[in-house]
């Protein structure tokens, strides 16, 4: 694809005999909100993880704006521009919110071999991240130890981690696991506005979002992808449809 | 200025004030002994830097205090005999010199065990340095040319410009002075981007990969600066003794060094020296009422690890803020 | 070397194996059962061959010194392990390192205080007193190669216990999921008092059975737990098979690397050079080894758990 952000051909990785990621192709493109759907077991956290760079696949190629990601680490590709969150917040309990989102963009400025100059006084760190806490609405909790914010603030800050990064692409795992119907629906219309940052791969359960956000979906069953389309394709899509409905007429 | 700011402040001007007060009294075995205790505290600081900041538990930084100490050792030696050294080079009975002596030679060693140990993580980590070290402790015993077993003696202390090193206060006034300037470098280094890196990575290092920050060199070059550090105090302890021994390679110095950390606070920056004074104090105040002084140590270290996590100063200061 | 001192070297690194094996058994269980790191199991050692010691001093029977000393092991063990150990499982790994720690304190100066400073003597039984031949001409006690058969039973008992019984079945469980089994029902708490008595009494044994070799000290467990710890890294933490080849291996190499190699050096060096070139390097070999071992496989021969 010429103007994908993201480029996946051919991923493949077995355990053994066990076949996780099965050729798997997929791009995603600017502006897109392209999402990964598929029942459990499909293989997503695999797949996920060769992206970001935990783990080795066997065969394929990844490319982010054109750059082969393969061999390496996932530090590398995150100062790359692969701005990623986790599936269950993984984040540095003792420090605050605001010290947290310090701590990417102290990384994507790449300077963290500094040992004189306190990080609390240095304002590229302490305003930009600011900034970032307030776009995802938590701008007056930065004094907060990550460990005891709520499980819906820890996923906005990890996205204001990912938007520290300047990233190419956010790969988010499950955002909205954990949430409410209410922090759903405001991460759901927060997430439409992210994708002008940059392009979105989701990996999500929650169909409502889903369907609310994709502009693509890509469906994962057994590790393979079965089917990628418009959301109303993938809605009548039969394959798709025997896949988590099973057998039906 | 926040609570633990004020505790420093105030055991650092205790810690003086007593010294002086003995010194004035005639009384220079105290001087001697907190001496002792700040060798031992600038040994335990460079050790926070690897094990409170970075959560490297290293059980063989006995490697690089023995080392410093066998690198004043022998170059004091040589000196003395006015024998050269290899490849032509004196012996030196210079302080400085054998300071950056002992530092490179700390920071050589320490390259190569970081470099292979700090590809392990957890219990075997923990086993790969404690092996490292006793392979250092073992080769000190076996060799004969400096003492194997019995350790080295060397009869006068080393030289600093403008002091009388023989006398007490100077020589604490040295010990004092570098352990100050240690602090205040571990100060600024838990403060600075390199600091917030090093934390974060032990914290959660999948975090610190996933902001761009390759956790291997950042832990790699703390364990060095670290063992700088502790190879440092080590040359000063075997001036202080002016004798240095395979004792000083131990795993049991290891241990050592990490209770005191432990007793003062685990990353707190006065928790080696509060550590160091408490465990010193104990030594010699309970020493002197029964042999058996190690039991109670024991007995108040259980009670430390069980109840009161955070050491000495964590019950005055609470626990750590890191804004 | 003549062919009959190398024996003699290969059955005494077979001894050295064999008490080692009995050492790592039981910390390679409190490690892949429990998750702990447990410094206090040299005092353990010592808490054996003490009450061996002392038992056989007073009955006169070293036999009745053996069941002391696996008794009074086994009673400290459980004992620490309710008051103090249990408080550590969910502890990261520098709390247990120095709550062991002070432990091994306690125990020393305990023990000191109690016995005083000097080693207490144990003798070897009169059924196991003298020496056989081997082939090649020399002669070697008996008592060493009824310890070598000691351990080897010891280690059958063990693979049966763990591979074949219900015991050992919750014990294999709760190498791989602690939580599971927990939910499951089996008393975890009880479980992990068997488990590290268990080890405390193999500990015991060792410390009994060697303490008729060298005598009964202060800080004897020392030096064999730091081995035990180069055993169980070799062997993979968690399994006692491991334990078992790691041991043997320690044991083998250590001993017979003290015995040959200022031979082989001196083909090199002059004698006295060798002799202690020879002695430093014997000592460093099995931490060489050890570190080999992690080079290749990172997680030791047989790692007990993925």
């Amino acid at each position: 694809m010429a103007d994908a952000v993201l480029d996946i051909q051919g991923l493949s990785k077995s355990f053994g005999a066990l076949v996780v990621t099965d050729n798997v192709s997929l791009d995603v493109r600017a502006n897109e909100i392209h999402a990964l759907i598929g029942p459990n077991g499909a293989g997503k956290s695999t797949l996920i993880g060769q992206i970001a760079g935990t783990i080795r696949p066997d065969h394929g190629e990844i490319r982010l704006g054109g750059e082969n990601m393969l061999g390496l680490s996932a530090a590398a590709r995150a100062k790359r521009g692969l701005g990623r969150t986790f599936q269950v917040s993984s984040l540095i309990p003792e420090y605050s919110a605001l010290r947290n989102v310090m701590l990417a963009a102290q990384g994507r400025q790449g300077q963290s071999f500094r040992f004189f100059r306190s990080v609390l006084a240095d304002r590229s760190l302490t305003e930009s991240a600011q900034a970032m806490l307030e776009q995802v609405g938590l701008g007056d909790r930065g004094n907060v130890r990550a460990a005891e914010l709520s499980h819906g603030e820890r996923r906005r800050l990890e996205i204001a981690a990912a938007l520290a990064l300047r990233p190419k692409i956010f790969l988010l795992d499950e955002p909205m696991a954990g949430m409410g119907p209410d922090g759903a629906k405001s991460l759901t219309s927060f997430l439409d506005g992210l994708r002008a940052e940059a392009p979105i791969l989701l990996v999500e359960h929650d169909m409502d979002a889903v369907f609310a956000l994709a502009d693509r979906i890509s469906v994962l069953v057994y590790g393979r992808i079965i089917a990628t389309g418009t959301v109303e394709e993938i809605r009548k899509h039969p394959e798709v449809r025997r896949a988590y409905l099973g057998d039906e007429a | 200025m926040s609570r633990e700011g004020v505790f420093n402040l105030v055991f650092a001007a205790l810690f003086l004030g007593a010294v002086l007060l003995a010194e004035a009294m005639g009384e220079s075995f105290y001087v001697t002994l907190a001496t002792r205790v700040a060798i031992l505290a600038l040994a335990a600081t460079g050790l926070n830097i690897a094990l409170g900041l970075g959560g490297l538990v290293s059980f063989g930084h006995a490697a690089f205090f023995g080392l410093g100490g066998y690198v004043a050792g022998i170059l004091a030696v040589h000196a003395f005999e006015g024998a050269p050294l290899l490849f032509g080079l004196p012996g030196t009975k210079s302080m400085p010199v054998i300071w950056v002596a002992a530092t490179i030679a700390s920071v050589l060693l320490a390259a190569i065990i970081g470099a292979i140990s700090l590809r392990t993580s957890g219990v075997y980590f923990i086993m790969i340095t404690l092996a490292f070290a006793q392979m250092a402790f073992f080769f000190a015993v076996s060799w004969p040319a400096y003492g194997g077993e019995d350790g080295l003696s060397f009869y006068v202390r080393n030289a600093f410009p403008g002091l009388d090193t023989l006398k007490p206060l100077p020589f604490f006034a040295v010990c004092a002075a570098l352990l100050g300037l240690a602090l205040l470098f571990f100060d600024r280094l838990a403060r600075s981007r390199f600091g917030a890196a090093l934390q974060a990575a032990r914290q959660n290092e999948v975090r610190l990969a996933a902001v761009g920050v390759n956790p291997f060199p950042v832990r790699l070059l703390a364990f060095v600066i670290s063992a700088a550090v502790t190879g440092l105090a080590g040359a000063l302890f075997a001036d202080l003794n002016r004798f240095v021994s395979p004792s000083m390679l131990s795993w049991h110095l290891s241990g050592e060094l990490i209770v005191l950390i432990i007793l003062g606070g685990v990353g707190r920056l006065f928790g080696p020296l509060v550590g160091a004074t408490l465990y010193v104090g104990f030594e010699y105040a309970l020493g002197g009422l029964t042999d058996r002084w190690q039991l109670f140590l024991g007995l108040v270290l259980l009670g430390v690890v069980l109840f009161a996590r955070g050491g000495l100063v964590g019950l005055i200061a609470g626990r750590a803020r890191h804004g | 070397m003549p062919a009959a001192l190398i024996l003699e070297q290969l059955l005494n690194g077979l001894q050295l194996g064999v008490m080692l094996f009995l050492m790592a058994a039981g910390l390679t269980l409190i490690f892949g059962v429990m998750g702990l790191i447990n410094l206090a199991h040299g005092a353990l050692y010592m808490v054996g061959a003490f009450a061996c010691a002392t038992v056989a001093a007073w009955t006169g029977s070293f036999w009745l010194g053996l069941v002391a000393s696996l008794a009074a092991a086994a009673i400290a063990g459980a004992l620490v392990e309710v008051l103090v150990i249990r408080r550590l499982y969910d502890r990261d790994h520098l709390d247990q390192v120095l709550a062991t720690f002070a432990l091994i304190l306690i125990f020393s100066e305990s023990v000191r205080w109690l016995f005083g400073s000097f080693p207490l003597y144990l003798n070897i039984p009169a059924l196991l007193q003298g020496a056989v031949p081997l082939p090649g001409g020399s002669q070697y006690p008996v008592y060493r190669l009824a310890i070598i058969g000691a351990g080897l039973l010891v280690a059958a008992g063990l693979f049966l216990l763990i591979g074949k019984t219900r015991l050992g079945m919750r014990i294999r469980a709760g190498e791989s999921d602690r939580e599971m089994i927990a939910a499951l029902g089996v008393d975890i708490r009880l479980l992990y008092t068997i488990v590290f008595a268990l080890g405390a009494a193999l500990a015991g044994l060792a410390g009994a059975l060697v303490g008729a070799l060298q005598s009964v000290q202060v800080g004897m467990g020392e030096p064999v737990l730091i081995l035990a710890f180069v055993v169980i890294v070799i062997g993979g933490i968690g399994s006692i098979r491991g334990a078992l080849v790691g041991a043997l291996i320690v044991g083998v190499v250590d001993t017979m690397g003290r015995a040959l190699l200022p031979s082989l050096l001196s083909a090199f060096f002059g004698p006295s050079a060798a002799a202690s070139v020879g002695a430093a390097l014997a000592s460093i070999l099995i931490y060489l080894v050890m570190a080999l071992v992690l080079a290749v496989r990172p997680r030791g021969l047989f790692p007990a758990t993925a």
